[in-house]
């Protein structure tokens, strides 16, 4: 089949690659370049496993096609930390147990990101309706709310003062 | 060395368990490192896909393959004949997961391809020309039972009743329990009250669909990866349903995206490996969302019967219940669980459940999460608050006075060990939120929940490495945080910080056998089994301890993760701590390793007491769920974040069945929502904070007092919340879900 080719930036890397004009961003992504971070839910966009930031924008990867990456700037959950060092989300969702068995952790990571790029203050509600794309069946979201929230109040302060979430000793 | 219940003090000062230590699987979960089903891929790996059944009941005349397996890039193509004979237990998975005389539900796989690409494999399906002759279907189970319904299996006669019936039915079987006299205990009562409930059946909603990557050679042996909750038993079954030796086959787990029970069976494992077989090469398969829903295991939907008797000081008289539950194509429903677990929080001189185990045109049910006792518990504790408001008791202080309790009996026949029903009960009493004020059109709904808790068959190795840390390998997949939970308890046993453990879950070559990470068993069977192999290693080191220091091994005690002299008259030798002895370890005697093998018991069952506040919106039937609070006995919380994970979990899919969640089947057979935008899981924006006490009543079958968690949060909240919301609206509600258009019903607005 005749296959489109695409040169594109992923997480800052200029990438090129070949894809089918019907295949999306998310299969190119996991199966034509091993980024297999952003996973597939559903495939019709209602479960936001695979989101992805393209041009700053979030969006479901598995909504988008392969050959509309050209030229554009994607980042992916493989870009997130900075080497060894993890994004404040990322730590605040260590901290605060926010996975459980971990298939939409990097989706609502992307997606997190995506919200804190535009308000560091966000109240309850708003973090719950940003993040009412994503799926999560184990969590209950409690967890996951309460770590973005946490993650704003540190990206506020000053960087010095700046400190993972006091690790808890808890005993019965 | 190992624990002996009823022998061995429980110990409950801890330094590692009850901590809130970061899990081991974090970072490659938060990196996307973590390699799950579908994440996995092999050289000259094919796409495999599997053509679906569209009706909801057939006979298959005929099955052309022909110009499929013509297409290029096509390498094979499987249909029921290439699974041969296989042993009568798995006989029904083998007709699940490919179709042989008839497609019994829409989605019943019927045939399935394996081609280089995905667009060769899609193109290859719809080349697949299958004669079907089209049958009366009946998905509902009320109708299911009637003798006019259309019967999907001619050699199905019910099981469990008196005579033996001489007709098919699409009744599989009827099961009884309970004890006393319950028509004397209901003339005794005060108040009786009878309802019949109906619920539909929901999807356990996993995010990761099922997803295996099978390398089947030319010589029989086989390599497989996927994404369950039991390797071992899809060893099992995969070797018996392709004729293998077992041990040619060995499974290794891939990370799992949420199973919740849904996960604790084969669906596409034995076809990937038939079109390995077929194609002598590596074959991947990846359901779609649709496919998860159509074809593998929802719950059953439900019709239960429920007549309760009350004195006017609120003491039940006597329990009576009638459970119907169709399990979609094959008998196995939950429906024994459900008549189990019905009365399970009430001490009753006179109770019964009757059940029956239906089949129906539907997908074969799964477990789902305390399989069959949610939709139970929603029946019995919605009478049980009608009966409350009737004779205007308080709902926590009417069950405290009939709570089960140490010793009671149970409906389903045993006598209960130490149990924390009640201190549950009174930890929501004492709770504000059970103070907090509700204004109009708001409600607050009680209601508790029981589980059994499994044990079973675990098997565990325990290696000290050279440098004094520890690899851990457990055979039961990390569905919710066990590596953590496991880690912890073989870090405490040892006398080691969390850090120095390593728990990895092996593949089916590497350990025994193991049963299915289900029951909530893994913290406390393969718990116990790591506490079990700690101690081995443990009395191992001693012996290697007592051979440096020439002394007796009776005279070295273990403690804080060094052997000591056990007295001053064993001699004056310091401590050798677990690396020191690790160090030398070549030179006493070889590698140090600690094994345990045992079928589990004493897995200590579990109550829970949820309370909970809705706010019904008459206009538009919409109910919101303002607070939510759970009170549950873990009996020890080995990682407190993952118990209170565990709770708001099972609490969210509860609400997610009380409210949102069915599957919608058309006059036509057909599932009409398969999709996560019709069938709608809870979002954030759905939802309150859902907080969590942890109640820790210590299992006397544990050597830290351990009970499971998993389960029990998720039955109470399809009755808390309809008892909520029958506060809300002032009328009782007896359907599920909850959905606005039921609401407004039952409001009398359409």
């Amino acid at each position: 089949m005749f296959q489109i080719h695409v040169s594109t930036s992923i997480n800052g890397d200029d990438t090129e690659f070949s894809c089918e004009a019907d295949e999306s961003l998310l299969d190119v992504l996991r199966d034509r370049l091993g980024l297999t971070g952003s996973k597939e839910g559903c495939g019709t966009g209602d479960c936001g496993a695979c989101s992805v930031i393209v041009d700053g924008r979030l969006i479901c990867s598995c909504l988008m096609l392969g050959a509309e990456a050209q030229g554009r700037e994607i980042e992916t959950i493989e870009g997130m930390a900075d080497g060894s060092q993890l994004h404040p989300l990322q730590q605040k969702f260590l901290d605060h147990a926010a996975l459980q068995c971990g298939i939409c952790t990097p989706g609502f990571l992307i997606a997190a990101k995506s919200l804190l790029e535009r308000n560091d203050n966000p109240t309850e509600e708003e973090v719950r309706y940003w993040l009412a794309g994503n799926l999560c069946r184990c969590t209950g979201y409690d967890k996951i709310v309460r770590a973005v929230l946490d993650t704003a109040r540190d990206m506020r302060k000053p960087p010095e003062s700046r400190k993972s979430a006091p690790k808890k000793r808890v005993r019965a | 060395m190992n624990f002996q219940p009823g022998k061995d003090t429980l110990k409950r000062k801890f330094d590692t368990v009850g901590t809130r230590t970061p899990r081991p699987d974090g970072l490659d979960k938060i990196t996307g490192r973590a390699q799950f089903g579908a994440d996995i891929t092999a050289p000259g790996m094919l796409w495999g896909m599997i053509l679906r059944s569209p009706h909801a009941h057939a006979r298959i005349k005929s099955i052309d393959t022909s110009k499929a397996e013509a297409v290029n890039g096509v390498h094979a193509v499987v249909t029921s004949g290439d699974f041969g004979p296989c042993p009568d237990n798995v006989l029904d998975i083998r007709e699940n997961v490919m179709a042989r005389e008839k497609a019994l539900y829409d989605g019943h796989a019927v045939a399935a391809v394996a081609a280089t690409s995905r667009a060769a494999a899609k193109q290859a399906l719809k080349l697949i020309k299958v004669d079907y002759e089209v049958l009366p279907h009946v998905t509902d189970v009320d109708e299911a039972m009637k003798p006019s319904a259309p019967i999907l299996n001619s050699k199905l006669f019910t099981k469990g009743l008196d005579k033996t019936p001489r007709k098919p039915s699409n009744i599989a079987e009827r099961f009884e329990f309970g004890h006393g006299d319950v028509e004397a205990g209901m003339k005794q009562a005060d108040l009786v009250i009878e309802r019949t409930f109906k619920t539909e059946a929901t999807h356990q909603g996993y995010i990761e669909p099922h997803a295996c990557l099978a390398n089947m050679g030319s010589d029989g042996r086989a390599d497989l990866w996927c994404c369950t909750q039991g390797h071992f038993m899809v060893r099992q079954v995969c070797s018996a349903l392709l004729g293998m030796d077992a041990s040619a086959l060995r499974v290794t787990a891939s990370e799992i995206g949420g199973g919740f029970g849904g996960k604790t069976t084969v669906f596409i494992e034995p076809v990937a490996l038939a079109l390995s077989l077929k194609s002598s090469r590596p074959v991947k398969v990846v359901m779609s969302r649709s496919e998860v829903l159509r074809a593998t295991g929802p719950t059953s939907s439900t019709s239960i019967d429920v007549r309760i008797g009350m004195k006017k000081d609120g003491t039940i008289t006597a329990g009576d219940a009638t459970l119907r539950y169709q399990g979609g194509a094959f008998p196995g429903s939950a429906v024994p669980y459900g008549a189990m677990a019905a009365f399970a929080c009430y001490d009753l001189k006179a109770v019964r459940a009757v059940g029956y185990d239906v089949i129906a045109n539907r997908p074969k049910q799964a477990a789902y999460r305390a399989p069959g006792a949610p939709m139970a518990a929603y029946a019995v504790e919605s009478v049980v608050d009608e009966l409350c408001r009737k004779l205007n008791l308080d709902p926590l202080d009417v069950r405290l006075k009939n709570a089960s309790s140490d010793g009671s009996r149970a409906s389903y026949g045993p006598n209960f060990d130490v149990i924390g029903l009640r201190a549950t009960l009174e930890a929501a009493k004492a709770h504000p939120h059970y103070k907090a004020r509700l204004m109009p059109n708001q409600g607050r709904g009680v209601a508790c929940g029981f589980w059994f808790n499994f044990g079973g068959e675990t098997s565990v190795s325990l290696n000290v490495s050279a440098d004094g840390t520890i690899g851990l390998s457990v055979g039961t997949p990390d569905i919710g945080g066990s590596r953590a939970s496991i880690g912890n308890m073989a870090a405490e046993e040892l006398g080691v910080p969390h850090d120095k453990v390593r728990c990895i879950i092996a593949d089916t070559a590497s350990l025994g056998y193991n049963d299915v990470t289900d029951g909530s068993r893994v913290t406390f069977a393969t718990g116990l089994a790591a506490i079990n192999a700690a101690r081995d290693a443990i009395g191992k080191m001693s012996v290697r301890a007592a051979g440096i220091w020439g002394i007796p091994v009776e005279a070295v005690t273990w403690e804080n993760g060094a052997a000591r002299p056990s007295s001053p008259n064993a001699g004056k030798h310091e401590p050798l701590t677990l690396a020191d002895i690790a160090a030398q370890a070549g030179a006493t005697g070889g590698p140090i390793s600690g094994h345990c093998e045992i079928n589990a018991e004493g897995a200590g069952v579990s109550f829970a007491t949820h309370l909970v506040d809705t706010e019904v919106d008459p206009d538009t039937g919409y109910v919101k769920i303002l607070r939510y609070t759970v009170f549950q006995d873990a009996g020890k919380a080995v990682h407190p974040s993952y118990v209170e994970g565990q709770f708001q979990g099972g609490a969210v899919q509860g609400i997610g069945w009380a409210l949102n969640e069915e599957y919608i089947y058309g006059e036509d057979g057909k599932l009409q929502n398969p999709g996560f935008l019709d069938y709608r899981i809870p979002v954030a924006s759905d939802l309150p904070m859902i907080d969590a006490v942890i109640i820790e009543v210590a299992n006397p079958g544990h050597p830290y007092g351990v009970r499971g968690v998993g389960e029990t949060s998720i039955v109470p909240p399809l009755a808390a919340i309809s008892n909520a919301v029958s506060g809300a609206a002032g009328v009782r509600m007896t359907q599920l879900p909850m959905s606005p258009p039921k609401v407004l019903k039952a409001l009398g607005r359409i």
